[in-house]
């Protein structure tokens, strides 16, 4: 009989009978299963049509295909995806995709009926980044008109005023144009929801990979589209939730995972020069600024602004609190973007910003209150600022909170100063240039609300001007128009443009091929092969 | 009406009562939190429209009133709502993420109390002596250390360093997708499921946050214990068992420790209540998709409709097991009533 004692040790002792090496920790990862430990806790839906952030853009882009995409290494191109060619009517208003041979991951073929029941359906359902193809003219009731299927490989585009053949193909790159199977989704359509809810678990798409699981804040498979374009020896791609960066290294330093995305500075310094991992490094579209409120009077002046400018030490903070995951830039268009300024004309120069502060009548400065992200690295920036600035005389009081309350107080227009960060929706120069300077209402119930909205600026010489370049049909003249407009902005805007953000993918020397875009859609497994 | 049924009525009342209280409140504080839970289902750049239309669609452009009895009226028809962030029904997303958090809490309260109880009556007996030095300290450190410290240092040391155990989350990638879900506890399910390979896989994987939260709860049972026993030790029929010439065994677990076992009750029903709230660190650092995990995250988004399920199922879960510990005490003291 087994005595109390022995009993008590047993039940103590049990639990550790995994460390002994009896349940052996798990070995490298299967040669064609690639495994990434990535935080996908903030992902809502995988419909292309309705997703509209990073994590699910960049699943969305290994399952599906679009008439075409940015080009990978030079961002004035775009390449064919879908489509093989393209032309414009002369009044660059009919626009004629011819479709090239591909295949859904059911084994049907892609037919222009498709493409075009998939722009239909985005225009229909009308969620959140619709708005990049609906300025085009394309609204619910006219879509069915606008958007046809000449025949099985003929797609044809109408759009409500002569548009640059430019600007409509990288509106067109992007996931809201994602070519889904319309009879696979209209057979999962439940309450005429269009096949959304089905679609938001399951895809119907022809790209690399299909969906195998999505159990949300825990782990996507992405299992091989037998009838898509990849060719590497890859069967299935599981992202892990790992929320922790170091737990991340660490399931990378053993060998469980093959790539970890989401490491901090200083992680990414300690494994520095390991010859066991190559770093993948890109600027993305998100970028770091300061929004000044113009209902704030000491803020409403140019020199202020300026003054502003020049105190900053923007070389300091990248090197000592960002020095991996961001770079110093100051103006409106991600690097990586058609017509993107990469000059950073401004640096510490505090006699400068003082004579600026004196010249807008604030010699003795004034008292503000900043918001920002409690997440790092914005305490440490915020803090850095808060000293640059108080070195000309502007008292800074921080206020730190949670991101979504940060951008819940600017949406209500009652910040003073905020550091917080914004994410370009597209791959156009114009997608910035509108909501940075286009707002044609100032008004607190305006029907459209911009990022300069928020902070209560409104410049119509710069509207007009990020119009024109928006409409001009000469793709050089247009990237021209879009330089001048930023180097202007970043002279004379309440806006300061600090860092671009870079993110960072460590891999196994085992990966090859795993490439970053600039936007989270040009995140792409399509290369990758795993020795 | 007996006095048990007026008793049971009463409690029942007050439990209801307590639900109720604690779903205004959750509902309140999420609706004042100064989130927009619109931004988390369409995103910060969606256009205006957009927003407007969405929030139309979620109900939130209604009178506070008027969402909290909207809300109450399908949660007692038992429509818990949906989750913005994971499209689901919240019902659903609960029933996956709670078991995970069931078999990390009741794993870490046996090995806690199996270890915590003996050591706390251990120290009691040798009071102020080494052996209750020893257990101070290591108690100290237990309760002292923040979690996410140990947990980290755990998956540094055990798993990384010495390779003994596997890393973070519920089952190796072999395993994943392969057991069909019916109880929701992996253990379990992979039991019945019949293999063993991923019954191992799965104890394997809940050893670090099991052992990490069984050592913080256990610091708290075994100086509760030893308080309780250095109590218990001073009655006079302790002395009077001692006088009769019982083995110091048999006065100990024979007539000491069944008095501090009542006091006990509590103390293990608090402990499990806590743990079941979800370990929101280890839950983290250990990838563990638990109730923690889910809450906070939600609460993040301002995604409410589960922050106020979950915070409904937590409160439950305290009233339940307040029943339970007092159900206990009239067992185990005879002089309760």
């Amino acid at each position: 009989m087994i005595s109390r004692r022995n009993l008590l040790i047993g039940g103590a002792v049990a639990p550790f009978i995994s460390y002994a090496g009896i349940f052996s920790a798990s070995a490298d990862t299967p040669r064609d299963i690639l495994v990434v430990a990535q935080q996908i806790d903030n992902m809502t839906s995988l419909d292309p049509h309705e997703s509209f952030e990073a994590v699910g853009g960049e699943i969305i882009s290994n399952m599906y295909q679009k008439l075409v995409r940015p080009n990978k290494d030079d961002p004035s191109k775009v390449d064919a995806q879908l489509a093989a060619s393209w032309s414009a009517d002369a009044d660059n208003k009919v626009f004629t995709f011819k479709l090239a041979r591909q295949t859904f991951s059911s084994g049907a073929r892609v037919t222009a009926e498709d493409a075009a029941f998939s722009l239909q359906r985005a225009i229909k359902m009308n969620k959140g980044a619709a708005f990049i193809i609906n300025q085009f003219g394309f609204t619910a009731d006219n879509v069915a008109e606008r958007v046809v299927a000449a025949d099985a490989e003929t797609l044809v585009l109408t759009t409500d005023k002569p548009t640059s053949i430019a600007f409509l193909l990288y509106c067109l790159s992007a996931n809201i144009a994602a070519v889904v199977e319309k009879k696979t989704v209209l057979a999962n359509e439940v309450n005429g929801d269009m096949g959304n809810a089905w679609l938001q678990k399951n895809s119907a798409g022809s790209g690399d990979f299909l969906l195998q699981s999505w159990k949300a804040s825990e782990s996507i498979a992405l299992q091989l589209n037998p009838h898509g374009p990849y060719k590497g020896n890859l069967k299935r791609v599981l992202i892990r939730h790992v929320v922790d960066p170091s737990a991340q290294l660490l399931l990378l330093q053993k060998g469980d995972a093959d790539i970890a995305r989401d490491l901090t500075s200083e992680q990414l310094q300690a494994i520095e020069g390991d010859k066991n991992f190559v770093r993948i490094t890109r600027t993305i579209a998100s970028l770091m600024l300061m929004s000044l409120n113009q209902n704030v009077e000491a803020l409403q002046k140019p020199e202020v602004w300026q003054a502003i400018r020049w105190a900053l030490d923007y070389d300091g903070m990248q090197k000592n609190i960002v020095p991996m995951t961001h770079k110093v830039h100051q103006s409106f268009e991600p690097e990586g973007f058609p017509g993107a300024v990469n000059d950073t004309p401004f640096l510490k120069d505090v006699e400068k910003a003082k004579a600026l502060m004196a010249k807008a009548g604030y010699a003795d400065g004034f008292d503000i209150v900043m918001d920002h992200y409690s997440a790092q690295p914005y305490p440490d920036l915020a803090q850095a600022i808060q000293a640059s600035l108080g070195a000309i005389g502007i008292r800074v009081q921080l206020q730190a909170a949670e991101n979504r309350q940060v951008l819940t107080k600017m949406r209500a227009r009652q910040h003073q100063i905020a550091l917080s960060a914004w994410g370009t929706d597209y791959f156009d120069a114009n997608s910035n240039a509108e909501v940075f300077c286009i707002n044609k209402d100032n008004a607190d119930d305006a029907k459209s609300k911009p990022f300069a909205w928020r902070s209560h600026y409104k410049n119509d010489d710069f509207a007009a001007k990020a119009e024109a370049a928006r409409d001009e049909k000469d793709p050089a003249k247009r990237i021209e128009l879009y330089e001048a407009l930023q180097r202007e902005f970043m002279e004379n805007s309440p806006f300061i443009f600090l860092f671009q953000t870079q993110k960072n993918a460590v891999c196994s020397t085992k990966v090859t091929g795993f490439r970053l875009g600039v936007l989270s859609e040009g995140n792409s497994y399509s290369e990758t092969i795993k020795a | 009406m007996t006095s048990r049924v007026k008793s049971l009525t009463k409690i029942l009342s007050s439990v209801v009562l307590t639900l109720l209280g604690l779903s205004i409140v959750t509902f309140l504080i999420g609706r004042v939190m100064p989130v927009d839970p619109v931004i988390a289902a369409v995103g910060d750049n969606a256009p205006e429209e957009v927003i407007v239309r969405v929030r139309a669609e979620m109900g939130l452009d209604q009178p506070l009133v008027v969402q909290y009895l909207h809300y109450l009226g399908q949660v007692l028809h038992g429509d818990f709502g949906m989750s913005v962030l994971t499209k689901n029904p919240v019902a659903v997303d609960i029933a996956r993420v709670f078991p995970a958090t069931l078999e990390l809490a009741t794993g870490a309260l046996l090995l806690a109390a199996l270890i915590g109880i003996p050591l706390g009556v251990w120290a009691a007996v040798r009071q102020g002596r080494l052996v209750d030095q020893i257990i101070r300290i290591v108690c100290l450190a237990g309760h002292s250390v923040p979690v996410f410290v140990l947990s980290l240092l755990s998956l540094l040391i055990v798993y990384a360093k010495l390779g003994l155990a596997p890393g973070p989350g519920r089952q190796d990638i072999l395993y994943d997708g392969m057991i069909t879900p019916v109880t929701g506890l992996l253990s379990i399910d992979t039991l019945l499921a019949g293999d063993l390979g991923a019954f191992c896989d799965a104890l394997a994987h809940m050893a670090q946050p099991v052992i990490i939260l069984a050592y913080f709860s256990m610091a708290y049972i075994t100086r509760m214990t030893r308080a309780f026993m250095i109590d218990a030790l001073k009655g006079e029929y302790v002395i009077t068992a001692r006088a009769a010439g019982l083995t110091g065994t048999r006065v100990v677990w024979g007539h000491a420790f069944p008095n501090v076992a009542v006091q006990l009750v509590t103390v293990l029903a608090l402990t499990y209540a806590g743990l079941l709230e979800g370990a929101v660190v280890s839950e983290t650092v250990f990838s563990w998709p638990g109730l923690g995990r889910y809450l906070t995250n939600a609460l993040m988004n301002g995604d409410m409709n589960p922050v106020v399920s979950a915070t409904l199922l937590i409160g439950t879960i305290y009233v339940g097991l307040n029943l339970l510990a007092d159900l206990l005490y009239r067992l185990l003291d005879p002089r309760v009533t």
